[in-house]
């Protein structure tokens, strides 16, 4: 493959022909600030933020759909570029709630990062703002359009990554904006409720509605594991506060899945605090479960289970132990079943 | 990429959208499905089968690729066996017989079969549209003739790929959760496996194999087995013929289950011990391309132990201590005793997790089997004929119900989430237009769904997803235990029971 030598801030960069300036940049450990830009994406080019300064061009190209060229010179943080990027942002917040003290997106908000970034204080421009309202009649996904800066990260995850196909810009101008078809509510649509637009968007447009009010995202411990639900083998990450799980992320990377997931994985877990789960053993007495400590019925269990060994042998018991459970589960259930039982009667749900 | 009896998009999501995905850009798809499901809509060619002729679909590709030339000789010579018996096997179904049998048209035939044999690569998907049946094994079989036959196997992006359904069946069977096998499939029957792990358990081990579960609930029904340990399951709820299921559970003289969840299965037992989550244990999954990947404890277990600690607490009870400390000691016990997780350790997979068989620390993991040989070395080619569904529609019970999985549930623990109860928590049985006018029922109605087993009351949904004399069920509520209807016919072999077709009959219920 040809490979094409350019210069970014200085510094010497070789990439493969193709490549475009903001990934060149970012082998070369420069991150370029960009909103609409994700590497799993198509390339879209609408949010501006990545503007960089070449030599010889007289505009500052978007450096998300910029490809290198031979001998290109490239500045990414020079004052043109900075003071474009500033007007950007300031064009942006013009038409974006401030709400940031209460807003969920709070300490993991890319908009609000950019212009800490290039110190947004004040904005200039004062014009009529949207007033959409928040859809939150379903229990996964909160909408507010007022939070939406129009990147399309959404859309294109709908449509590339779970290929859906459920949204798209509707409307025109001003009033453009990221709508089902006929611009139903989410329930309403052929929406899965994957989720995927909500793992993508870098403002307070779309949420989780199971973490509402009960995190700032910089307080949240995660955990990254594999989701309980059919064979695929997603990674996630649980988001834990105070020994309890507040919702489900994902990340980029990872061999499975990158940040897709289904409705299952992302908005499933709560069964996990469902009212109906066991917290101590049970013991049935004369017909009724009786509440037991785990001593009493781990007594009731050997000293039964050793009685119908004595009486009918090992071949009189069996189990069944679950593909639902752990690697290691199941290899204890096996071992104790041949070990301590005798009997090679241990089954599991793999053929049905 | 050829899918036959997977829903991917449903039952294994995200697998699906990377397969919509790769049709979207340009990959070739052909979809052999009873339903109109989403995939076929994405399709290059939707099979619309009957269900329950799967076998003779491959055998009429496969004749039709002989007949043509089209098949892989090099690797028939190099890799296979036995190959004259299946010539002579596929010879009889002929376009013409297996399009009768099976609906689908000739020339579709002719280019699914075309396509599939002149790709250079090709994928088969199967789940349990193909495994859910009495000659379930023998769908399996024929899946893997067919990709012998054209070569489609051992190299990236080709081979036969059965999704696996639960989070870790894959990693329930390596583990040697099965009556027949230690861990990696070490037979229990081959005196030197046995001697191997009766050293390191230090106790003499049963010789013979044991009983699979359709077995334990005939023993149970018959008197022989008195007691049960069931962890993590619903067998009351997903075993095929619920009635008979229960009725061996109640001839049982004890009867322990661990769950999360008061289940109908645990409302027979005589002591319920509470079973801690994904999200309150370390541990590993094993998924359906066989990665080993970690589960990590996010929270307390709530009923104050994780599973692998009350397990051994019941060990040391009845006599046989176990002193592991962490999820991680009995996870390298067991690596030790399996030559194909003996590379694996929680080091390793911290980060992306490994495919086996890796038999070293220093080897790769194996991305895709039988590169240069079989796991019996030469992959041997299986004559095998049509066998109908064990009950078929007839007068008295003229619907085929067939039954599987939605998208918002998965089997018996989403039910239990807020969210997903809240809007998906009844059954809709699918029924075709034209049979829902003749019986006069609209979507939203009940009916009454009986078969010779048992009967229920579902709401419908009228859909052409399905085809006039199908209906099609889930098997995720309560209130509509589908499995009172399905049949109790299985596999020979595996015992599966056959799921996916059974005879019932179907009307309307007044009131709400």
């Amino acid at each position: 493959m040809d490979l094409i030598r350019i210069k970014i801030d200085g510094r010497d960069v070789e990439v493969p022909a193709g490549t475009t300036v903001l990934e060149a940049a970012e082998q070369a450990g420069i991150h370029i600030p960009r909103l609409c830009h994700d590497p799993e994406l198509s390339r879209f080019g609408a949010c501006r933020l990545c503007v960089v300064e070449i030599e010889g061009m007289r505009n500052l190209p978007a450096s998300c759909v910029t490809a290198v060229a031979s001998g290109m010179v490239v500045w990414t943080e020079s004052p043109p570029v900075t003071e474009a990027r500033k007007t950007i942002l300031e064009l942006l917040m013009a038409n974006h709630p401030q709400d940031c003290l209460t807003c969920e997106k709070m300490g993991d908000c890319r908009l609000a990062d950019y212009c800490y970034r290039y110190g947004v204080k004040e904005i200039p421009y004062k014009g009529k703002t949207h007033a959409y309202g928040v859809e939150e009649d379903n229990p996964f996904i909160v909408r507010d359009a007022d939070k939406c800066i129009l990147c399309g990260k959404c859309v294109r995850a709908c449509a590339e990554i779970t290929g859906k196909d459920n949204l798209d810009f509707a409307y025109r101008g001003f009033d453009t904006k990221v709508a089902t078809f006929g611009d139903s509510p989410l329930l309403e649509s052929d929406c899965v409720f994957c989720g995927s637009c909500v793992a993508v968007c870098p403002t307070g447009a779309l949420m989780e509605k199971q973490m509402q009010g009960r995190a700032r995202r910089y307080e949240l411990k995660r955990v990254k594991t594999t989701c309980p639900f059919c064979g695929t083998g997603c990674n996630f990450e649980l988001c834990v506060k105070e020994g309890k799980i507040m919702g489900v992320t994902t990340k980029s990377g990872g061999a499975v899945n990158g940040r897709s997931l289904c409705i299952k994985g992302r908005f499933g877990w709560d069964f996990v605090y469902s009212e109906k789960r066991l917290d101590t053993p049970y013991i049935k007495k004369n017909g009724k479960m009786e509440p037991a400590t785990w001593d009493e019925a781990l007594n009731v269990i050997a000293g039964r289970l050793g009685e119908i060994k004595q009486k009918y042998g090992p071949g009189a018991f069996a189990a069944l132990s679950s593909a639902r459970c752990t690697n290691e589960e199941n290899y204890l259930v096996q071992k104790l079943v041949r070990v301590v039982m005798g009997t090679n009667n241990v089954d599991h749900c793999a053929r049905t | 990429m050829f899918l036959i009896g997977t829903n991917t998009t449903e039952a294994h999501p995200v697998a699906g959208y990377k397969m919509r995905k790769a049709a979207r850009r340009g990959a070739k798809l052909i979809v052999a499905d009873p339903r109109r499901i989403e995939l076929a809509e994405e399709a290059d060619h939707w099979l619309r089968i009957q269900p329950g002729t799967d076998i003779p679909l491959l055998n009429g590709l496969m004749h039709i690729i002989i007949k043509e030339g089209l098949h892989n000789q090099s690797f028939i010579e190099e890799r296979t066996e036995n190959f004259e018996a299946l010539r002579e096997t596929v010879e009889k179904y002929t376009p013409d017989y297996v399009s009768r049998l099976t609906g689908v048209p000739v020339e579709d035939l002719y280019t699914v079969a075309r396509l599939y044999a002149t790709t250079d690569r090709a994928m088969l998907f199967y789940t349990l549209g193909i495994t859910e049946h009495i000659c379930g094994t023998n769908n399996v079989m024929s899946v893997a003739n067919l990709a012998m036959l054209t070569g489609h196997l051992g190299r990236p992006g080709t081979g036969v790929n059965p999704i696996r359904g639960q989070n870790n069946v894959q990693g329930a069977c390596d583990m040697g959760a099965l009556p027949n096998v230690y861990t990696g499939y070490q037979k229990v029957t081959d005196p030197a496996s046995r001697a191997k792990f009766e050293k390191a358990w230090g106790v003499p081990l049963p010789g013979e194999a044991g009983l699979m579960i359709p077995e334990m609930f005939e023993a149970a029904h018959h008197g022989e087995l008195k007691a049960m340990y069931i962890l993590g399951e619903n067998p009351v709820l997903t075993d095929p013929d619920s009635n008979h299921i229960r009725a061996g559970l109640e001839k049982l003289e004890f009867l322990v289950v661990q769950e999360l969840f008061m289940t109908e299965t645990a409302e027979y037992a005589d002591v319920v011990l509470p079973a801690a989550s994904f999200a309150e244990t370390d541990g590993t999954f094993t998924n359906t391309e066989r990665r080993v990947q970690r589960v990590r404890q996010a929270i307390d277990p709530l009923p104050g132990m994780a599973n692998w600690q009350s397990i051994m607490a019941l060990g040391d009870r009845m006599g046989y201590p176990m002193n592991y400390r962490s999820a991680e000691e009995i996870f390298n016990e067991m690596a030790s005793l399996t030559p194909s997780y003996a590379g694996i350790s929680y080091a390793r997979i911290e980060d992306k997790g490994l495919q086996w068989p890796c038999p070293s620390a220093d080897h790769p993991g194996t991305p895709y089997l039988h590169a240069s040989s079989f796991t019996r070395g030469k992959g041997l080619f299986q004559s095998i004929d049509h066998i109908p569904p064990a009950e078929l529609p007839d007068r008295e019970y003229p619907f085929l119900l067939s039954t599987g999985r939605i998208l918002y549930h998965y089997n018996v623990t989403t039910p239990y989430s807020a969210g997903i109860q809240s809007i998906w928590s009844k059954e809709f049985a699918e029924v075709n237009p034209y049979d829902a006018e003749r019986l006069g029922v609209e979507s939203g109605d009940r009916v009454m769904v009986a078969s010779r087993r048992g009967e229920l009351t579902t709401r419908i949904g009228v859909t052409d997803r399905v085809p006039p004399g199908m209906i099609w069920m889930s098997f995720h509520y309560k209130d509509s235990p589908t499995n009172a209807l399905t049949s109790n016919a299985v596999d020979p072999v595996t015992k599966t029971g056959e799921y996916k077709v059974c005879a019932v009959k179907m009307q309307k219920v007044a009131g709400e």
